[in-house]
């Protein structure tokens, strides 16, 4: 488990999953692998699937459709991981917290599938790719 | 066309409208009981012709409304067909997806969310709620609130 | 049919990191060709509509710039476009020139974000990382105005919440002037290469007809010569002042549609510079103390097409009634009629032509006749990559034009 976890540390994988969000916050994620910020130079990369993922990178408020979807994708997803919830959506609702078919925060919605779970958060609408990055190494590095 | 051609146009259907509306230089309200809101319709987008925006559904003062929203691009006007459905049990209205495939979405959208029936429609299936969502419950209707 | 539609969506992993949004078309297939396509949203939806009856008047704009990430300042325009119809109100005009810088620097950068999928799309990888990169410099203008890269929140009824600094002027030309050149650069560059047209020639295309009977706008409307554009046609903001061209094209193919936006975005360069030269002086903003009862219909020019919004209001803080169409509503059906026939590997590049503002639509599964499941989204991906890697080696290329450019 600690190997797994240190090699996870050096080189995260990361799955994108968007569960409601208006795009802005998915599009600075994927800023993030353009020229400017080019997170894959810290071994940092996108893939396509969560089985080979070490991190999620969930972005939206959580559609009540969409978060059937979030749990079975975390159940795919291969242990340990950590789960970045990205942007004022996912993190508490934001400004959509009030609407009929939303069924968030991301955050309950994955105790719901594993109580202990690694979450965290990185605020903003949408936070910059620096605040991103920042996010994703402060909380790699406390773990 | 121009202005008074426009309106010379639009009052070829004046038999089936209730009143004409004109509350600033380019936005016309046609207003109508839902019986006669595909003919009408059928005319705005084949006849004059009109491009079709959206529909918005409302649930209005003692009775639901269908508002059809079209633009004529030349003279930068929009055209609102304000269609009454008075029957709140089971209101139902025509609908104009056969001739106009754009409006297929939004009236299945209205359906989900007022729970208006469209006759007629090519495929009235659920679009915007979600799988699980209780059949019977319309968020748009005033009664729901959240 | 729920429970095959059911398996593609968990079999495959649903999301691809750079279709970031969650789309849900069903294609059928007969061999390699689409017959049919069955359409479910719902992921997105948040039931913004009604969240709006819950707010006032002037939180609204906040609320309409998260509809999505990159029409994020025409929603608001077009909004508050409704809302001072109804009070019988007119921004000042240093505010229509402010709306109008910024929305058209959004125009910009949606154009060249889309003009990157669309090279990743059909493996001009290159294109992508460029067109990115070139977007960097309009976001950190953006935020140096606005204070954020996007939701600039800078519109509210009766004018704009923040001035433009007569400071930033220079910078904003001289950003202007630089983006010129990149785009011309990769304009020439599409309109000059042989494998892009072997490669988007003719693809997914929508006819004239087709165009009007889906109700299509933007691009995808002027890509098929519907010659209509809220700016010129309803005008608002400084639009009527300005002096620039709506970039209409006939064919109704991917080309002409990526044709259409290059042009458009040097057409927004322009619009900037002048007016940026002619910002008058001025309040930003007039006072309005109250909306009396009415309805508005108030439209704009998002990038992707016409936004539109109505608002009625009984006089109260808040609307009773608040109906949002955003343009990808009308253009993501238009998908229909533009991929039954087309070849699959050509279903990812014809979808992109639409420019779907994925907040509003869903991933695509494709199935066979029996149902079974054929493609997901990554698949489809890699069709059309090769398609372009095997006209490639029939133009005896040896590698993309776009490595030989100077990028600089």
């Amino acid at each position: 488990m600690n190997w797994k976890l240190k090699s996870l540390k050096k080189s995260p994988w990361v799955f994108h999953v968007n569960v409601g969000a208006c795009n802005n916050c998915d599009i600075e994620i994927v800023n993030c692998l353009t020229p400017k910020f080019d997170i894959e130079r810290f071994g940092i990369k996108l893939v396509g699937s969560p089985r080979h993922a070490d991190a999620l990178l969930v972005t939206g408020v959580g559609t009540r459709q969409a978060v059937v979807r979030l749990r079975e994708v975390y159940r795919q997803t291969a242990k340990p991981c950590v789960v970045f919830v990205i942007g004022a959506c996912a993190c508490d609702m934001g400004i959509f917290h009030n609407g009929y078919h939303v069924e968030g925060p991301v955050d309950k919605v994955i105790k719901e599938v594993d109580p202990n779970a690694i979450i965290a958060y990185v605020p903003g609408c949408p936070p910059k790719p620096e605040a991103i990055i920042s996010g994703v190494v402060k909380a790699l590095a406390i773990l | 066309m121009n202005q008074q051609e426009l309106k010379d146009k639009l009052s070829q259907i004046e038999d089936k409208l209730i009143a004409v509306e004109q509350p600033t230089e380019n936005r016309i309200y046609l207003l109508c009981e839902s019986e006669n809101a595909y003919a009408a319709n059928k005319f705005l987008f084949e006849e004059v012709p009109l491009r079709f925006i959206i529909a918005t559904g409302i649930d209005g003062d003692g009775c639901f409304e269908i508002l059809y929203h079209y633009a004529y691009d030349q003279l930068g006007f929009v055209v609102t067909l304000r269609a009454f459905i008075r029957d709140r049990e089971n209101p139902a209205v025509e609908s104009i997806a056969p001739f106009l495939p754009g409006a297929e979405w939004i009236e299945r959208e209205i359906h989900d969310i007022l729970g208006i029936d469209f006759r007629n429609h090519p495929n009235l299936k659920r679009l915007i709620l979600a799988d699980d969502w209780p059949e019977g419950v319309y968020p748009l209707r005033k009664e729901v609130k959240k | 049919m729920k429970k095959t539609v059911k398996k593609p969506v968990l079999a495959v992993g649903p999301f691809h990191p750079l279709q970031e949004e969650m789309e849900f078309f069903q294609l059928t297939l007969d061999g390699e060709i689409v017959t049919d396509i069955d359409v479910r949203i719902s992921y997105n939806h948040r039931g913004i509509e009604k969240i709006s009856e819950t707010l006032q008047f002037d939180q609204v704009p906040f609320l309409v710039s998260r509809i999505c990430g990159i029409c994020s300042a025409s929603h608001p325009l077009a909004y508050v476009n409704a809302v001072e119809e109804i009070a019988g109100v007119k921004a000042p005009e240093r505010a229509q020139y402010v709306r109008t810088i910024i929305a058209e620097l959004e125009r910009i950068h949606s154009h060249v974000l889309w003009v990157g999928l669309a090279g990743h799309f059909i493996g001009y990888d290159t294109v992508f990382m460029w067109a990115w990169k070139y977007r960097e410099p309009v976001l950190d203008l953006l935020e140096a105005i606005t204070g954020n890269r996007n939701n600039y929140g800078n519109v509210k009824v009766g004018g704009c919440r923040e001035d433009i600094p007569d400071e930033l002027k220079p910078r904003i030309l001289k950003d202007m002037d630089t983006l010129e050149k990149k785009i011309e650069m990769l304009t020439k560059a599409v309109l000059d290469d042989p494998v892009l047209h072997a490669r988007l020639k003719g693809v997914g295309i929508l006819s004239n007809a087709d165009a009007i009977r889906y109700a299509v706008t933007g691009p995808t409307a002027r890509g098929s010569g519907v010659d209509i554009d809220v700016r010129r046609d309803d005008p608002y903001a400084a639009y009527a002042e300005l002096d620039w061209k709506v970039i209409v094209q006939p064919e109704g193919d991917v080309f002409a549609k990526a044709v259409v936006r290059l042009l458009e975005t040097l057409e927004s360069v322009k619009i900037v510079r002048q007016a940026v030269r002619k910002l008058p002086d001025g309040p930003i903003a007039v006072e309005v103390r109250e909306i009396p009862p009415g309805q508005g219909c108030g439209h704009g020019e998002a990038p992707r097409g016409e936004t539109f919004h109505y608002v009625r209001s009984d006089g109260g803080n808040r609307p009773v009634r608040h109906k949002i169409r955003a343009p990808s509503y009308v253009n993501v059906p238009s998908f229909r009629a533009s991929c039954i026939g087309q070849h699959v590997a050509d279903v990812t590049i014809t979808l992109a032509a639409v420019d779907p503002c994925y907040s509003c639509t869903e991933r695509v599964a494709v199935v066979d006749q029996n149902n079974k499941f054929v493609h997901d989204y990554d698949s489809l991906l890699k069709l059309s990559r090769e398609k372009t890697a095997k006209l490639r080696k029939e133009f005896g290329l040896p590698g993309i034009k776009m490595e030989d450019l100077e990028i600089g």
